[in-house]
């Protein structure tokens, strides 16, 4: 436990220099920067031209079915990973088991490249 | 205080005022990146229980796809702020009841919390020392054999969230026209263009 703890002492130092580097860069803005605002300066703008529109419209539900998509996927390498760790240990069985398991999977995937959930359009 | 008591502390006080923060946040793009510091900051805890796979996958999936499907979600919502905090007010009386429930419901569950006796044994049998066998191997070693229908069960659970998405949000607009690649890869350039000789004077 320990040692696994110390191992990952690296990243808990990256972590804290990050966390420190984003204080002290926010703060020195704060500090340091010159701020003169005028109603001008500090109104949204869209190259030269007033904005047409609130940056707060409706998203296309397509975004949405490619994130779902890109999840589904992620859970399936999710499961993946322990499987390629523990290769090496795994019977016929586990090994079939995932096989059978990406093969359901890639009826899915199959079902989507026909459908052309994967094409924008 | 050693270097993991101090981290374990940092870790759970930002899970704590994050999740609060998610909470309490007028803005639901911000209360979406509060909970993605909540999800972060619960990895660096499963890491301090040595569930290494554990914290990773917290990140991978929760931070890296989850997140991003809320702030999706949060977006296409098209919020008008003021009318939000308009309805607001409404709803204050019926979800304070909903939390005083929820508290006592929660007061009572803790209150008769009670260990099976080989709760603990139990426990400590299926997983084996961090020190002898890392613990994406030891699930490795579980979840492909011992589980095998859970795991399957969870392999159609998938395919079912894939076609439903399809199927619930995929519509296709026929005046959009597509490219073919292979129709435009097997197009004969003699087919496509036609000379015709034209005499002098007399037009087509």
């Amino acid at each position: 436990m320990e040692d696994l703890l110390r191992e990952y002492l690296p990243i808990l130092i990256f972590l804290g220099i990050a966390v420190a580097l984003g204080i002290v860069l926010i703060l020195a803005a704060v500090v340091l920067a010159v701020r003169n605002p005028d109603p001008e300066k500090v109104s949204a703008y869209e190259c030269g031209f007033n904005a047409f529109d609130d940056a707060r419209m409706k998203f296309d539900s397509r975004f949405y079915l490619v994130a779902i998509l890109f999840i589904i996927f992620d859970l399936e390498i999710a499961f993946l990973f322990p499987w390629a760790v523990a290769f090496g240990d795994l019977n016929l069985v586990g090994f079939w088991s995932m096989m059978v398991f990406l093969a359901v999977l890639t009826i899915g995937f199959a079902y989507e490249w026909k459908k052309g959930a994967l094409e924008w359009e | 205080m050693t270097v993991a008591a101090f981290a374990f502390y940092v870790f759970a006080i930002t899970v704590v005022t994050s999740g609060l923060f998610v909470v309490v946040s007028k803005n639901p793009v911000h209360s979406v990146l509060w909970l993605i510091l909540s999800f972060l900051s619960s990895a660096g805890l499963f890491v301090l229980l040595g569930a290494e796979f554990v914290a990773m996958l917290l990140v991978i999936v929760y931070v890296g796809a989850v997140a991003v499907l809320f702030l999706f979600v949060v977006m296409m919502l098209d919020v008008d702020f003021a009318e939000l905090k308009g309805e607001m007010a409404k709803y204050v009386p019926i979800a304070g009841l909903i939390g005083v429930v929820l508290l006592m419901q929660l007061t009572m569950v803790l209150g008769v919390w009670e260990f099976a006796d080989g709760a603990t044994d139990l426990r400590a049998a299926v997983a084996p020392a961090i020190e002898d066998v890392q613990n994406t191997r030891a699930l490795g070693n579980l979840i492909y054999d011992d589980y095998i229908y859970l795991f399957q069960a969870s392999g159609l659970i998938l395919l079912v969230a894939m076609i439903g998405a399809i199927v619930l949000t995929l519509r296709h607009r026929p005046d959009v026209k597509r490219q073919n690649v292979v129709a435009q890869m097997h197009r004969d350039p003699a087919k496509a263009m036609e000379i015709i000789d034209v005499k002098p004077g007399q037009g087509l």
